[in-house]
């Protein structure tokens, strides 16, 4: 030390102390100044201190009596009614100003809470009021714009590699690009539209973003890190997103609405108000029981009822809890405690509901939900129908010998089909009834269709009476391997006004469908062998081929399956995905690249069965029509334009014909201009390629010349004698 | 059009080739040999022996007099057309991927492969043409490396002193030949490999064919892309049709994934695309394997297509071909 000293002598350090000085906190960020606090005498100093430091401790903000102090005013000898408090830091400040700020104190008293460092600010704030300035009005873009297309076309999205675009699909001139950005409208996993169309969801590592209007600009954002599932409510007013990874709340973390909360960590669902872009709440994720279980999580995981005003959770063999919306609070108070419960449905509305509600309904609506619970020790299965909100129940149907339950609502809410796959009392096969509810009916009565064997698919025909079964008897059912291609037949049913049962309509036997596509309008559907390596053939049918002017005659029974008409066959190889356009007149069929490489790409069809385009893309991963949102005519005006329907149709048959002589009036323009392009191309480097020769002392063009020469010199006929023996056979010469 | 099948090789074919007047067909597989056959009756004329590897690449001079060929053995040969006797052997440190010969004949360029610490190199010859062409010098007259991604196909242009190449990145490029500078490329011009590249008659337009599923045909001298064929298989060769304003293209799923794939997918046909409106016309089926090959016969009067099959299959043009015109009376040049 003493060395050290000496030599420290006389050499001036001031410089580097300077630099390396600890740098005390200097500021007052960790001091507040309270105001509110009782004006009292010195005397009483100690017991407020006391009395102030327990308060804010009791709030979670640990002070001593010690750290408060107290300026007095010396004319009076009492307090000026405020206190300054120090705290550690100024994380601590900020804290306690959040909690502290507009306490009450006691009946008299309540604390109001400032930075020590706020105060000079707010001193030096003017007295005079200055207008903010008025921030000018963007007029936003019209969401359901598309809609209002002239041509009355319709939009769909694809996503290939990793490019999205939407596309205008029309007459042949008018399939054009409706927007593309790859720069701007980008997803990482897929693409999704909501219900309505008026959104297109992109998914990213950060969350979801909602696109829309004419030129698809960002019109929300949900910050939900690595999320993989979405689902809209049906009038688009919420969405669910979902994450395999539980949600995780860090400290850089922004805070707001819009942001996860402490509260919502280890959550994998959040619902969001789409509007708003406000977070409503979060549930963790239901897995089915037992770790390991084939089972895949069920998505959506929350059901909506059709009116966005309710949304129900199932969790299994417990209750379905439904909450309200916009709060996402129980509804009631409760969930329904529904031993065993397995699945439920709720009803959909139909048009009958959706005119009601624009008429400005005198009752609220009611929904209406269909849960099914399985046979447990000597309780039957049974499936229930219940109204909401006031939990009564309407209908309760008890099944036997239950393996499995379905509930197919029919789009309009006019029937409920639940599909019981049964056993027999070995368990050894399984065969299937149709229980049907005609729900728009006095006491709910319900119709039994029984088949002997398993059904594959159901569906309903949107808005009709009539549905549609894959059924198979294959023994193959069940243990599906590679090439195993399923035999299945396909029926048609339809209610039989006068019986009021349903009655087979025709039964194809002998196919390999299993998926049946209903077009959005009904009576045409579309049977298709989707994911099968070998078949991939659809079959497009008619089902009211015989009535087109008679809307709805009563056919005599015997003539029932007469009308019936197959229109067409197609195949499109590799199929995966079956869709048809929301004015039921197009039907595109993709081959995803997230099923398997071969042939990825897309086609579109007519009703009929006819190729309108096909695109064979590598990479092509979706494809997804833009929804329409329901029409805004009334009953009335559809009926006079159907009724007029050959004045309509004529301008745009005209329409047609003048597309046809301008379409091929421009290709053979624009094969002219290639055509001249290329030619003039050609003799521009054909004067090139000489001045090179010539430039090379005409070698080349020398050779050429001789061996062309020598070529007509020496050009020799080739004679070739090919000898077939056109008949053989021996005759013995005597 | 009922094709001749030539059965002369036991295993896949890499490269085939008409001579200057189209009269016979050349045939290198991987069996070692090359062939050589009549190409309008498909009469095997006979074979070059003397390889020990793979034979990759063949190119003859334009009087069908000299045919040099490269191999996996790490020699390029030069043979006499008419003997079948080789005159001469040039070794090197890997494989021989690609031979082509100038349009003066004056000159043979080859390419070595990148392999076993050796670069990849561009070599050019000058071929003695006195004598009986046993007389070669074993020195290039220049040999130059490119620097980046490897090249894969290589010819002369008709710009003089100018070599073009085609890269394994999916460059296009065009070589100074004396001093190996890279004069011009075109980075983009393919996504993938390029696995072929076929010069127009007069050297001036070429087309290319790529495992990035298209082939494209470029000007020679600015190697921008003039026309793009865009299919659904990896393409491993492209032709131009002389006289017909097609071009063919061949492929189909790659070798190692045949087994697994049905006829259906491989899309093991040769496919006729309409050179200037960049629309396929027609396709001819036929191989079991993928087309690895594709030439036509310079009057345009005939294909030949070798495959990974082994067997070439020589299409001679039924009278149909020249007369339709899906796309009426227009004349294109050449």
């Amino acid at each position: 030390m003493a060395i050290s000293n000496e030599l420290d002598e006389g050499i001036d350090f001031s410089d580097i102390e300077e630099k390396y000085k600890v740098r005390l906190e200097e500021g007052f960020d960790h001091i507040l100044v309270v105001d509110g606090v009782p004006v009292i005498d010195k005397s009483k100093f100690e017991k407020l201190s006391a009395k102030i430091a327990k308060e804010f401790t009791r709030k979670g903000a640990a002070i001593k009596p010690d750290d408060i102090s107290m300026p007095w005013n010396d004319k009076t000898g009492k307090s000026n009614g405020y206190a300054f408090i120090e705290f550690r830091t100024a994380d601590a400040a900020n804290y306690a100003l959040n909690e502290m700020h507009g306490h009450p104190f006691d009946a008299k008293h309540t604390f109001l809470v400032n930075r020590f460092t706020d105060i000079e600010k707010f001193v030096e704030l003017t007295e005079t009021y200055v207008e903010p300035q008025r921030e000018e009005y963007h007029p936003k873009e019209h969401l359901r714009a598309w809609l209002a297309d002239l041509q009355g076309r319709d939009q769909y999205v694809t996503y290939r590699g990793d490019e999205v675009s939407i596309r205008w699909h029309g007459r042949p001139s008018q399939c054009e690009l409706a927007y593309e950005d790859h720069q701007n409208l980008r997803t990482e996993l897929y693409v999704s539209w909501s219900p309505l169309g008026t959104y297109i969801a992109t998914l990213h590592r950060q969350g979801i973003r909602l696109w829309g209007g004419p030129s698809f600009q960002l019109q929300a954002r949900f910050f939900h890190p690595l999320v993989r599932l979405i689902d809209f409510s049906p009038c688009e007013q919420y969405l669910v997103t979902w994450s395999h990874e539980p949600i995780v709340v860090a400290d850089d973390m922004p805070q707001g609405p819009r942001f996860f909360s402490p509260e919502d960590e280890g959550n994998h669902i959040a619902v969001w108000d789409i509007k708003t872009g406000h977070l409503l709440r979060s549930f963790p994720s239901i897995h089915p029981e037992g770790e390991g279980s084939k089972k895949q999580m069920a998505w959506p995981a929350l059901k909506w009822s059709a009116d966005d005003k309710y949304t129900a959770r199932l969790s299994p063999g417990q209750q379905i809890s439904v909450y309200e919306l916009p709060s996402m609070g129980l509804q009631g108070k409760k969930s329904l405690k529904i031993e065993g419960v397995v699945d439920f449905e709720w009803c959909p509305h139909g048009e009958k509901e959706r005119e009601d509600a624009t008429k400005a309904s005198k009752k609220p609506t009611e929904s209406m939900l269909a849960y099914w619970t399985p046979e447990v020790a000597n309780q039957p299965a049974r499936v229930t129908l219940l109204n909401f909100p006031d939990r009564t129940v309407l209908r309760q149907k008890n099944l036997f010998n239950v393996s499995e339950c379905r509930l197919y609502w029919q789009n309009q809410g006019d029937f409920l089909c639940v599909r019981v796959d049964r056993h027999t009392k070995t368990k050894k096969s399984i065969f299937c009834n149709l229980e049907i509810f005609r729900v728009r009916e006095k006491d709910f009565p319900v119709e039994v269709v029984e088949l002997k064997d398993t059904v594959t698919d159901f569906s309903w025909e949107p808005k009709g009476e009539r549905f549609a079964i894959v059924s198979s008897s294959d023994p193959n059912l069940g243990n599906p391997g590679p090439g195993v291609t399923i035999k299945t037949d396909v029926s048609f049913y339809q209610l039989d006004r006068s019986k009021n049962d349903f009655k087979p309509l025709r039964t194809l036997a002998g196919r390999t469908t299993n998926t049946i596509r209903w077009s959005p309008r009904g009576r045409h559907v579309v049977l298709a062998t989707v994911g099968s390596t070998s078949k991939s053939e659809l079959e497009f049918w008619d089902l009211d081929f015989n009535s087109d002017d008679a809307i709805k005659k009563e056919a005599p029974k015997e003539e029932w399956s007469a009308s019936i008409q197959q229109l067409g066959i197609a195949d499109h190889y590799g199929v995966t995905d079956v869709e048809w356009d929301p004015s039921g007149r197009y039907l595109a069929t993709a081959a995803s690249a997230w099923t398997h490489t071969v042939e990825n790409g897309y086609a579109i069809w007519d009703f009929r069965g006819q190729e309108i385009e096909k695109r064979l893309l590598d990479r092509f991963k979706q494809f997804l029509w833009r929804p329409r949102a329901p029409s805004l005519l009334t009953k009335e005006e559809k009926r006079t334009i159907r009724k007029n329907l050959k004045e309509y149709s004529r301008a745009f048959d005209e329409a047609d014909a003048a597309e046809e002589t301008t379409v091929s009036a421009e290709l053979v323009a624009q094969r002219k201009r290639a055509v001249d392009e290329w030619n003039a191309w050609r003799v521009r480097v054909g004067e090139e390629v000489e001045e090179v020769r010539r430039a090379r002392g005409e070698l080349v063009a020398r050779i050429q010349e001789e061996t062309e020469k020598e070529q007509e010199q020496d050009k020799e006929e080739i004679e070739v004698w090919i000898d077939e023996v056109i008949d053989q056979f021996e005759e013995v010469v005597e | 059009m009922r094709p001749i099948l030539l059965q002369g090789h036991e295993r896949s074919l890499t490269q085939i080739k008409f001579n200057q007047e189209g009269d016979l067909l050349f045939s290198c597989s991987k069996d070692h040999i090359i062939n050589v056959w009549f190409s309008h009756n498909g009469e095997r004329l006979g074979t070059y022996n003397g390889h020990n590897g793979t034979v990759w690449t063949i190119d003859m001079d334009s009087k069908s007099f000299f045919l040099v060929s490269g191999s996996a053995d790490n020699e390029m040969r030069l043979w006499s057309v008419q003997t079948g006797k080789c005159l001469f052997v040039w070794e090197f440190p890997t494989a021989v991927k690609r031979v082509a010969f100038s349009d003066d004949d004056k000159q043979v360029v080859c390419i070595t492969e990148q392999r076993m610490g050796h670069q990849g190199a561009i070599r050019i010859f000058d071929i003695n043409r006195d004598g009986d062409g046993t007389q070669q010098s074993l020195e290039p007259t220049s040999m130059f490396h490119p620097v980046g991604s490897k090249a894969t196909v290589c010819a002369f242009p008709y710009m003089p002193g100018l070599i073009l190449t085609g890269h394994e990145s999916g460059k296009v490029a065009l070589f100074d030949a004396q001093t190996g500078e890279e004069v011009l490329s075109n980075e983009r011009a393919h996504m993938d490999v390029v696995t072929d590249l076929q010069l127009s008659p007069d050297r001036s337009y070429f087309i290319t064919s790529s495992k990035d599923k298209t082939a494209r045909i470029h000007d020679a001298k600015t190697l921008t892309v003039l026309k793009t064929f865009s299919t659904e298989t990896p393409l491993n060769s492209a032709a131009l049709a002389p006289n017909m304003p097609y071009v063919l293209l061949g492929g189909g799923q790659e070798a190692m994934s045949v087994t697994t794939t049905s006829l259906r997918q491989g899309k093991f046909e040769a496919r006729f695309w309409h050179r200037v409106f960049e629309e396929e016309v027609g396709r001819v089926k036929g191989h079991f394997g993928p087309l690895n090959t594709i030439a036509v016969h310079p009057a345009g009067t005939a294909y030949a297509s070798g495959g990974e099959d082994g067997f070439v299959r020589v299409h001679h043009f039924d009278e149909s071909y020249f007369k339709t015109r899906p796309y009426g009376e227009t004349e294109i040049l050449n």
